[in-house]
């Protein structure tokens, strides 16, 4: 109910919205939880396992209960607290965890039951037979159990990244973050100030106390205004710092879009800071946190510095008729605020023996609340003071049981907190955090005044440590009480008593895990849930440890902590990936040919990060088969042209550059000629093969080679390993050069014909035979040409720079025309490779030995090189181990799969007797039957056997005869043209 | 994590590439000493505290670092150039 008129709203701007589907109004200022109470909507939802009736504990980011799903533009976003949620005209919201409406809940029966569904319940009962859990019991409690769904629609979020750097970063914006940036930013010093809630100042906006004269809320907005203003001070308001991470890595998420209404398109929803920061001031302040008694968890039982922020910051009374029940000042604080604005204060209730009672209002001292009643909402509770009990009704309980720092990101980086009898809470320890100083109730200093000051200490200290000058600073006069604090985890009593409302663990939990000897904190969590909701027992954990400690009879210190761990509050994973789904998972890498691809409509097939033509379909085709044996025929019979360009190029240059690739490379380099091309084989140090490619010598100390497209990086880091960490003596430079260079594969027995057609120069096997290269020109354009071949045809590559790329492939292509030819795609290109056992890394996958594809002997015995060592392992050079080999179908109609297994014909296809496995397999045109290349054990003496093709996951068992890996042209003629 | 990189300043973790131990910079020098490259390759320290390690700053300008970090807190306690280190001799 909504009984004055507060600064913090706008009364100009009323707001509609819907509740399951009624429509409510509320003003600007309001969050959810606030615009519902004042509706007078005070049943949000059902709880996560007894499906019990809840309402709004709290008003901030610590809500265990009022979650709720919103819908907006067609998504549904679940769990997100109403007490976090800014209210804007057609919010459309709907609470969760019900069915079929939330006054009439049919799961409600669980709560019934509970005496069946305490902690542990689930691992003892669904146990056997095995197979239920999986088709029967888990899809039942899944469906039972549980907070909000997932919205049915694909996410169509908006996210984006962003990035900070400052000298101070000062996390929160109550008293102490206030006076913490001011007194930095006086200095100099270039700073970042974060609140989680979209109006600064933290409890400042939800007391009445004054501030140097002016009411809290007014100073706060005062100065938050003035820091803002100042140009070496940034505030971000609705942003939640989540985690810490090592480097003084702070993560953030901003809330930027997702309040509006209709955000402007160019907004994200929420931004993902990384702020890196010299130093960090944490100012959190403080979370209130509850007691356990009988049935604590009805809707209408709330914090009492809640109701405070619902009737001091949003004119919002919970109830007409309250009753405050505490161990603390702070509960006391409570009943004043609700005097002062006229509503009826039922009763006090305190724990403590010598406080005193409060004038006109019925107080119980040295008593407990020991139950309450009600159906959906509180109705009334049971006080007990001695041995004497009274009933009295009300429909709001405030409950307050002292403070809890919020200490969550001094933990991030293992530090764990320690007791503070005087005070009994958890304190950080001192240095918790490298260049991290905590300033306020976040360190246990809980009077207003006090926080001030310890604010401007810990800014002067982190000044100090940066070397920056400090400017002085007043402290305002302002509230400043003693704490005084009687701890009160739990009243003692029967029934169930809540600790962690969002995972609906009570006391009783606790004691059966004490039972059952689960008495770490560690292991009491994991069995009973306790803290593992998405509040990550905010409100629930002290307590827990409380209990525990009276449980166990051993002292709070003993009994330990659970580990805070980020997020801090809950962040949705396409926050986290800010925006880098779809395309923008990965960076697209382009050949110059793409736009010529596009336009023949080849699709494209992703490697790596490059999109490469899979094949270029021609009228009439129907399928890639008939395009790729078409491009495959048209190759051998006339001439094709193919970007290669994704292959790694580097160029290397220097004194020693033949040295240099003498090392990395296992045959000789060295001795190779000016102008011609030798294919290289790399190893790893392990002596297993890392890569293949070729070399060509362009001058004395020049020299071009060429990855795959796979391994580019690797090996280009690899050269980078040698020359700067194991040879600087070596004297030569290396510097990628892929994207520099756009080169074309032109293979077919017409190549030659092509290439004098479109360069200035003569191509004739005298000018450039095979493996050689030539300087040429194509109009004023000077190219390179390599006549190398991957197809096993006259073959050449041309490499002209990157920007005529695109020119190119269009001037090869028309000119290929004129010979019956045209491009070949991806498809093609493989089946030309397998047909003359030519080998990538589906082969040489990073297990394969250079004996294993037939190539020992291009290790040179006269010199060192990388991997040389390891490579004579007798492991490697065994003939047990899987070699390269080609494999056929016997009955030529059948088709081979790769991936599939290799056994032997009277072996029962099991994993102990596998022989090896299908690498690469392709329809062959040339050859009429499908053709695979195998590794297989022993391989290399086996060609001619017969073996069995099993593919256990696609149900194929098919004979197949092992062959020779070169299944066409095996006397490699034609490439000699 | 940050990396205060000699040739480019501090930068974050996701310009480098981790390599390993340090002990990859003394490759042994006899190739028929199998105990050696096997020590080189396969046997590593895992130090709950200082650990010498090889990263590359990829991202950047591509120089191979030689970094003292210590495992328990990601504290880097120096950078140097591996080159530098290597052409010293002093890890040699």
């Amino acid at each position: 109910m909504r009984i004055s008129t507060v600064s913090l709203l706008d009364r100009s701007n009323q707001i509609s919205f819907k509740f399951d589907g009624k429509r409510l109004f509320g003003y600007a200022g309001d969050t959810l939880a606030s615009a519902l109470l004042a509706n007078n909507v005070k049943l949000l939802g059902r709880s996560f396992k007894y499906h019990r009736p809840r309402g709004v504990l709290t008003a901030g980011s610590e809500e265990p209960n009022a979650l709720v799903s919103i819908l907006k533009h067609g998504q549904l976003t679940p769990n997100l607290r109403a007490t976090e949620v800014e209210i804007y005209n057609n919010l459309e919201v709907f609470s969760q965890n019900r069915w079929p409406s939330i006054k009439f809940d049919i799961l409600r029966i669980n709560d019934f039951l509970s005496p069946f569904l305490g902690a542990g319940f689930y691992y003892k009962t669904f146990m056997w037979p095995k197979s239920f859990w999986e088709k029967l019991y888990e899809p039942i409690i899944r469906q039972a159990a549980g907070l909000g769904r997932l919205s049915p629609v694909a996410d169509n979020s908006k996210h984006e990244k962003a990035f900070a750097f400052c000298d101070i970063l000062v996390i929160g914006a109550g008293p102490s973050g206030i006076m913490s940036a001011m007194t930095a930013a006086l200095s100099g010093a270039q700073v970042i100030l974060v609140d989680e809630d979209f109006i600064c100042g933290g409890r400042l906006n939800s007391e009445t106390f004054k501030v140097d004269g002016k009411a809290a809320f007014e100073w706060a907005k005062i100065n938050v205004s003035k820091l803002r203003l100042m140009p070496n001070v940034r505030v971000f308001s609705r942003t939640t710092i989540v985690g810490l991470y090592d480097g003084n890595n702070y993560a953030g998420i901003q809330k930027v879009g997702e309040y509006l209404e209709n955000p402007n398109e160019d907004l994200p929803d929420s931004v993902f800071w990384r702020i890196v920061s010299k130093k960090c001031i944490l100012c959190t302040g403080a979370i209130e946190r509850p007691i356990a008694f009988r049935n604590n968890d009805r809707p209408g039982i709330m914090m009492a510095s809640a109701v405070r922020t619902y009737l001091n910051r949003f004119g919002v009374t919970p109830g007409k008729r309250i009753i405050v029940f505490g161990n603390n000042d702070d509960a006391r604080r409570t009943v004043f605020d609700l005097q002062a604005k006229g509503v009826k204060v039922i009763a006090y209730v305190d724990s403590r023996k010598d406080v005193e009672k409060i004038p006109k209002v019925t107080s119980f001292i040295n008593s407990v609340v020991i139950n309450t009643h009600g159906v959906n909402l509180l109705s009334g509770i049971t006080i007990k003071t001695g041995d004497i009990t009274t009933f009295l009704k009300c429909d709001c309980l405030a409950i307050s049981g002292g403070w809890n720092p919020t200490i969550h990101l001094t933990s991030h980086l293992g530090s764990k907190p320690i007791w503070n009898e005087a005070i009994s809470c958890f304190v950080p320890q001192p240095k918790a955090v490298p260049d991290m100083e905590i300033a306020g109730a976040a360190n246990g200093v809980f009077s207003t005044r006090m926080a001030m000051k310890s604010g401007v200490f810990r800014a002067r200290e982190v000044l100090k440590s940066l070397d920056i000058k400090y400017e002085h600073i007043d402290v305002p006069e302002t509230e400043d009480e003693n704490y005084n604090c009687e701890p009160l985890w739990h009243v003692k009593g029967s029934g169930r008593a809540w600790l962690d409302f969002q995972n609906d663990v009570t006391v009783k939990d606790l004691k059966q895990s004490v039972q059952e000897n689960m008495i770490s904190v560690e292991h009491m969590k994991r069995y009973t849930t306790q803290g593992m909701a998405t509040d990550q027992g905010k409100n629930s954990n002290v307590n827990s440890i409380g209990v525990m400690s009276e449980l166990t009879g051993r002292e709070i210190e003993s009994t330990g902590t659970t580990t805070f761990r980020p997020p801090f509050v809950p962040v949705s994973i396409g926050a986290m990936g800010a925006g880098g789904s779809g395309k923008r998972f990965a960076p697209t890498r382009l050949t110059t040919s793409h736009h010529f691809n596009e336009e023949n409509n080849a699709p494209s097939v992703e490697a790596g990060l490059w999109y490469r033509p899979n094949w270029f379909p021609k009228k009439g085709e129907t399928s890639w088969r008939q395009s790729c044996d078409r491009e495959v025929e048209m190759v051998r019979s006339k001439v094709g042209v193919c970007d290669v360009s994704t292959l790694g190029k580097i160029d290397v240059q220097g004194p020693d550059s033949a040295a240099l690739l003498d090392f990395v490379y296992t045959n000789k380099i060295s001795s190779l000629k000016l102008g011609k091309i030798r294919y290289g084989l790399m190893l790893r140090e392990d002596g297993l093969v890392m890569d293949d490619g070729t070399c060509a010598r362009l001058g004395s100390n020049h020299f071009i080679i060429t990855t795959t497209t796979a391994a580019a990086g690797q090996v280009m880091r690899h050269l980078e390993f040698v020359l700067q960490v194991l040879r600087p003596d070596i004297d030569a430079q290396v510097i990628s050069v892929t994207e520099q260079w756009a080169q074309f594969s032109i293979a077919g027995p017409r190549s030659r014909d092509l290439l004098n057609e479109t360069c200035n120069e003569e191509i004739s096997e005298e000018t450039i035979s095979f493996m050689s290269t030539l300087s040429v020109s194509i109009g004023d354009i000077s190219a390179c040409l390599f006549r190398i071949s991957f197809s096993g045809e006259h073959a050449y590559e041309i490499a002209v720079p990157a920007s005529y790329g695109d020119a190119m492939i269009r001037l090869l292509v028309s000119k290929a025309k004129k010979f019956g030819g045209g491009p070949y795609g991806m498809e093609a290109l493989n089946v030309l490779r397998i047909e003359k056992g030519f080998i990538t890394h589906a082969e040489i996958d990073g297990r394969v030995a250079a004996k294993d594809i037939g190539m020992l002997n291009m290790i040179s015995p006269d010199k060192t090189c990388i991997g040389k060592a390891m490579a004579n392992r007798p492991g490697l050079i065994s003939d047990q181990r899987e070699q390269l080999v080609g494999i056929k179908p016997l009955n030529e109609d059948e088709v081979l799969l790769a991936g599939a297994h290799i056994y032997c014909l009277d072996e029962a296809p099991k994993r102990v007797n596998n022989q090896g496995h299908v690498t690469s397999v392709c329809y062959s045109p040339s050859l009429k039957s499908s053709i695979g290349l195998a590794l297989v054990k022993n391989g290399q003496k086996r060609i001619g056997e017969k073996f069995k093709m099993v593919d256990h996951l696609r149900n194929s068992e098919i004979i197949v005869n092992v062959t020779s890996p070169v299944f066409f042209d095996k006397t490699g003629s034609r490439v000699r043209g | 994590m940050r990396i205060n990189c000699p040739l480019c300043g501090e930068r974050d973790l996701v310009e480098f590439h981790y390599e390993g131990s340090s002990k990859l910079m003394a490759r042994p020098k006899d190739e028929n000493d199998m105990d050696a490259f096997h020590d080189y390759l396969h046997i590593r320290s895992n130090p709950a505290g200082l650990n010498n390690e090889l990263w590359s700053h990829e991202y950047g300008c591509r120089a191979w670092l030689l970094i003292c970090r210590d495992t328990n807190t990601h504290k880097i306690l120096s950078i140097d150039l591996a080159r530098d280190v290597k052409t010293k001799g002093s890890l040699d």
